[in-house]
């Protein structure tokens, strides 16, 4: 008869020490509770503090008992960590809430169907809708992905493929040039195209402004992936007797197709919800135009951004309206991207 | 007898003579690697080629003079008297607001990640950091606005009413709305996931051996931290730090939002008069003409200049530390 040896973990907790743990936040709670009923401190905010204070308190006593008084900066640090990524939990979990529920109300079928041609941003929120802002933002992220998508795989693959001497400085400039702020970016397509080329004010250039911002997101991403595509499927081209280009083409660039998708949707999420470079660049119009090059355009940031300013409860129902929409697309492609990439990594 | 030793015969030399369609590749695939220097030199171009008549008319004064004034003359001239001081004073009160709530928080986010969060939970927060990130700006303005307005102007009536006696924490009047310090906190929630993801990424790199030589001398999780992971990844958190600060100074439209633009040299951070450069561009974007203009792109070049001598050199401290983890 074989004996097993059932694996032990003596570091996992056990039933005593889930009680106990269990009954410090009972403590916690219970104290907090007592602190905002019979003293000055009251509301959420005071609940929370006690709440944090006597559980940190309660924590370092234990663990003060149980393992000496080095336990005492270590279950205070703790507490602080926990409190930290709550704090940062708190704002996202409050931004989802407030979108969904305020953008909810002004919800309605011709939303999709009808401009804001006759219809004004101050009128009841029935009237009009944002199908010029939809059409708008389709043509700014079509156009900026036909500009900037060859350009940031291109890069990534002189960064990755040719490594030529200038590599290491094109990193740092694609890395310093991720960083330019958005509204710089809408400045630079007003001067140097909308004021000096037969471009005026029209989706093209707002696409051209918000393609800056996604060509170091697109390079990036993409020069991850292509780093991952194993050296040996390269080694591997050559020996057949294939020149760079046909083992580029043929083999590295369809290694990483996954991930260049990828790639390009991060950079589609990057630019769907920019708004400062649109201010100089589209116009802001408030009916349909169907042509890209020409004419007063309007996208969704847009529509968001003159609802909040305009500031009366219609204008701002269209705004939180817009934006829970505005935030549904950005929603999707981020998940898209990770499917995607979660696909790639399982190979 | 005499034996003739044949001479060794050359070296080879190999040559690999790249094809034409190699040839053409490698250049233009170069080409489009250098582009990326092209746009950026460019922009600094276009923007200071455009702006220079400001720093012309206005010298050096423009980066200090608080005020932002067109004064129509008699004779229908304008004289004009632009300057971007009050506005680089509150852009820079706000990033040191934004950073000293938004580091710690992500230090401590990024700790949780990486040595406290279960594998699950891990995986969860990670995605949410990253969907903070797509978060459109106009977004954290519109919820800036109404929802976490009201509850930093009552932190900041608390603030005002326990610590007055401190000279930043006072203010003129007590107005609270639109401060630089609600601008503070929502850029601090928005340059989070840029400080977390860095952070992270450097705490990860830590020698696991260390670590391990740590816990094994019998030091707590907190006294790892402490002495191992800190020291080891202090500077990629100023570097990541430092990333965030690129961001805050460039942000726009949030900002904008939340925050009371006034030209006026405040540095109480409670008071309701703050300043940002990029948000004065969009706010005298639509009625300005002329000499306003110009100033205007003169100070989106200045802007431009001081984000990228900030991101610059964030990404050297980033690589320098990333580097010394290998």
């Amino acid at each position: 008869m074989t004996m097993t040896v059932k694996p032990r973990k003596p570091w996992a907790p056990n039933r005593k020490d889930r009680v106990r743990s269990l009954s410090v936040l009972a403590v916690a709670v219970f104290g907090a509770w007592a602190v905002v009923s019979f003293t000055g401190l009251s509301g959420k905010i005071g609940f929370i503090f006690s709440f944090v204070l006597i559980y940190t308190l309660v924590q370092a006593i234990v663990g003060v008992r149980l393992r000496g008084s080095k336990a005492l900066g270590d279950t205070v640090a703790q507490s602080i960590i926990y409190l930290g990524s709550a704090l940062v939990f708190m704002p996202v979990a409050s931004i989802l809430y407030m979108t969904v529920t305020k953008g909810i109300k002004g919800l309605h079928f011709s939303l999709f169907t009808a401009s804001m041609s006759n219809a004004s941003f101050l009128d009841p929120v029935g009237n009009g809708g944002l199908l010029h802002a939809l059409v708008g933002t389709l043509y700014l992220v079509l156009i900026a992905m036909v500009v900037s998508v060859p350009m940031g795989i291109l890069t990534a693959l002189y960064l990755t493929e040719i490594k030529g001497k200038g590599a290491g400085f094109i990193q740092f400039v694609v890395q310093a040039m991720s960083g330019v702020p958005s509204v710089v970016a809408g400045l630079f397509i007003f001067t140097s195209v909308i004021l000096v080329s037969p471009l005026k004010t029209s989706a093209a250039a707002g696409a051209l402004a918000l393609a800056v911002l996604m060509i170091p997101t697109v390079t990036r991403t993409s020069q991850e992936v292509l780093l991952l595509v194993p050296t040996d499927l390269r080694e591997a081209g050559l020996a057949m007797g294939a020149t760079q280009w046909r083992t580029v083409a043929m083999i590295v660039v369809p290694a990483a197709r996954n991930g260049l998708i990828t790639a390009t949707i991060l950079g589609v999420a990057r630019i769907a919800g920019e708004t400062a470079p649109l201010i100089f660049t589209i116009g802001g119009a408030d009916k349909l135009n169907m042509n890209p090059f020409k004419d007063y355009q309007s996208a969704l940031p847009f529509y968001v951004w003159k609802g909040l300013t305009l500031g009366t409860p219609e204008s701002l129902q269209r705004a939180w309206t817009g934006i829970l929409i505005l935030l549904i697309l950005v929603l999707s492609l981020f998940v898209a991207a990770r499917s995607l990439g979660g696909r790639r990594m399982a190979k | 007898m005499s034996t003739t030793i044949a001479a060794p015969p050359d070296k080879r030399v190999l040559i690999t003579k790249p094809r034409t369609s190699d040839r053409i590749f490698r250049g233009v695939v170069t080409a489009f690697g250098i582009s990326a220097l092209l746009i950026l030199t460019l922009i600094g171009v276009f923007l200071s080629v455009r702006g220079i008549q400001t720093f012309h008319s206005q010298g050096w004064h423009f980066l200090t003079n608080f005020k932002w004034e067109v004064v129509q003359n008699d004779d229908g001239t304008a004289t004009s008297n632009l300057g971007i001081g009050a506005m680089l004073l509150g852009t820079i009160l706000i990033s040191i607001v934004a950073l000293l709530i938004g580091v710690p928080l992500s230090i401590a986010m990024a700790l949780f990640l990486t040595f406290y969060a279960p594998a699950k939970l891990k995986t969860f927060l990670v995605s949410v950091v990253d969907l903070m990130a797509a978060f459109p700006s106009v977004l954290f303005g519109l919820w800036g606005f109404f929802v976490l307005m009201p509850m930093v102007t009552y932190w900041a009536k608390l603030i005002y009413k326990y610590f007055n006696w401190i000279p930043v924490f006072s203010a003129p009047e007590p107005f609270f709305e639109r401060s630089p310090f609600t601008a503070g906190v929502v850029l601090a929630i928005m340059i989070i996931p840029i400080v977390t993801s860095v952070s992270r990424e450097v705490f990860a790199q830590t020698p696991l051996d260390r670590i391990q030589a740590a816990y094994a001398l019998g030091a707590t999780k907190w006294g790892v931290i402490k002495s191992v992971v800190f020291p080891f990844g202090s500077s990629g958190v100023v570097g990541g730090a430092m990333l965030g600060l690129g961001r805050a100074f460039g942000e726009t439209v949030a900002v904008f939002t939340v925050l009371n633009i006034v030209f006026r040299g405040n540095w109480h951070v409670l008071y309701g008069a703050g300043g940002n450069v990029a948000s004065l561009i969009i706010l005298k974007w639509g009625e300005s003409t002329g000499d306003e203009t110009t100033a205007l792109l003169a100070a989106g070049f200045v802007l431009f200049i001081l984000t990228l001598v900030v991101n610059l050199s964030a990404n050297f401290i980033v690589r320098r530390s990333v580097k010394s983890g290998k």
